[in-house]
């Protein structure tokens, strides 16, 4: 157990490894309770979003979700979200437990200046348990009455699950196909022993933080406080796709608008190790023998069973298939720019 | 967790296996747990002298990276073949699994170590 924005959390189970196979080829079942939830809700809900969340909430249905980022001025990151919208006028913003505070607190600021809406942290309503994977429908369909082939991706849907009432959101932090159940915290543990009870037959197991950690990267989504923080903006981070340019005045969106005119200096890439090594969070890139950026996110992944990781660098070594060096422990260690994500699951043929 | 009586240990969480002047070196069961899985293991090339308490490796696993420290002096002559393929057997065997031979320049040094009793206090503190 470590401690983990508050929390005492598992970084393992029964291995990294072993549960993040579990997660590629069968399913595994998270405790992801930190996750902090900001609601907001009212007349100006819709307004509100608009302003403080990038991506434009307003193309959201009722039932549907969004991933945005929430901005400073600057086009960079106070946190990463996802934006749920849980009734015309009434918004759900899942964000890092770490930032649960900061987050409250700025939103609340913003809110005030945009109009007429209530922000409530309501994350200790909530708890949350995920489970991820190929068998993840199979594993979670008997123990609820909602039909969960009708959940298209990035959309949620209410009921029960193991007698407790829940809200049942397809998405994740993964890269595989799977639920997140929000749970009343009495009623987490009944969820949680359900879902593996259920997936027994299936080998599905717990998995923890480590794995999380790995499984994301794998897929490319990016960590706050690692590949984004108040110091990357959301264009270097490659995250134009969250950016609602048409939907209107937001914050940050000022900056953002002339640095895509400007062009970027910097930008996050995927790179892979052409030599034994593994770049960690906070290794220097060097080219040419000079510093050119810092590795954010690495490790030795257990599917791909290679070294990867994401690292900022001028824009001109970006280019996919450039040769930069990583700074492993005083070697300069060869890696290779490649595609992000380093992992895509092959879709099925349901609904997505 | 199992420390065997017959090995030395540090309070680097390595152990030793003493035969005359030859030590085997490698890590505890404790060590490898907190690890996790090991992806590589960087060894010294044979041939190299190294000084009690000195840095002579690294241990990847996927979530951290360690050092592996010199617990006595001597010369390096020999690294375990099994871990170029098969880091993971640090994990599944971690005492038979030794990293470095090394012939001791002072195999009397060894008094300075821990036994297992002592060793497994330091892992319960």
């Amino acid at each position: 157990m470590v401690p983990y924005a508050g929390w005492d959390m598992p970084v393992e189970y029964s291995g990294i490894t072993n549960e993040h196979l579990a997660v590629r080829t069968r399913a595994g079942v998270f405790d992801v309770s930190h996750m902090g939830e900001i609601e907001v809700a009212g007349k100006g809900a819709l307004e509100a979003v608009q302003r403080i969340s990038s991506n434009d909430a307003a193309a959201l249905k009722v039932g549907q979700a969004q991933y945005a980022g929430l901005l400073t001025p600057d086009g960079t990151f106070v946190d990463d979200m996802l934006v749920y919208r849980m009734a015309p006028s009434h918004f759900m913003l899942v964000v890092n437990a770490a930032n649960t505070a900061k987050d409250f607190a700025w939103i609340s600021e913003q809110v005030k200046v945009a109009g007429d809406a209530a922000v409530v942290d309501s994350s200790s309503r909530y708890a949350l348990v995920a489970i991820q994977g190929p068998a993840a429908r199979e594993v979670l369909q008997p123990l609820t009455g909602v039909e969960l082939s009708d959940i298209r991706y990035y959309w949620f849907s209410y009921g029960e699950v193991a007698g407790a009432r829940v809200t049942i959101s397809r998405t994740g932090y993964t890269g595989e196909d799977g639920y997140e159940i929000f749970v009343p915290p009495n009623m987490a543990d009944r969820v949680w022993q359900a879902l593996l009870e259920s997936g027994r037959s299936a080998d599905v197991i717990p998995c923890g933080l480590g794995a999380r950690d790995t499984l994301r990267l794998e897929a490319a989504m990016r960590l706050y406080g690692n590949d984004i923080d108040e110091s990357t903006t959301a264009l270097e981070a490659g995250l134009g796709w969250t950016i609602g340019w048409k939907k209107g005045d937001f914050i940050g969106r000022e900056r953002l608008l002339a640095q895509k005119e400007r062009g970027l200096a910097r930008t996050l890439v995927g790179f892979e190790m052409l030599e034994r090594g593994i770049a960690r969070p906070g290794y220097t890139v060097v080219a040419n023998g000079d510093s050119v950026g810092t590795v954010t996110s690495g490790t030795q992944t257990p599917f791909l069973k290679k070294a990867i990781g994401m690292a900022y660098v001028p824009v001109a070594l970006a280019a996919l298939g450039s040769q930069i060096d990583i700074d492993i422990r005083g070697r300069a260690t060869k890696a290779q720019v490649v595609p992000l994500p380093f992992y895509k699951r092959v879709m099925g043929s349901g609904v997505i | 967790m199992s420390y065997p009586a017959d090995l030395k240990y540090t309070k680097d969480h390595e152990w030793i296996r003493l035969t005359g002047e030859i030590a085997e070196i490698g890590i505890t069961e404790f060590a490898q747990d907190q690890l996790g899985d090991v992806v590589f293991v960087e060894l010294p090339d044979p041939g190299r002298k190294v000084t009690a308490g000195e840095s002579c490796g690294t241990i990847e696993s996927v979530k951290a990276v360690s050092e592996l420290f010199a617990p006595m002096s001597g010369e390096v002559i020999e690294v375990n073949p099994v871990l170029k393929d098969h880091p993971e057997a640090v994990n599944t065997k971690p005492y038979e699994t030794w990293m470095v031979k090394v012939r001791l320049s002072d195999p009397q040094a060894a008094a300075s170590l821990l036994d297992n009793a002592q060793y497994e206090a330091l892992t319960r503190s």
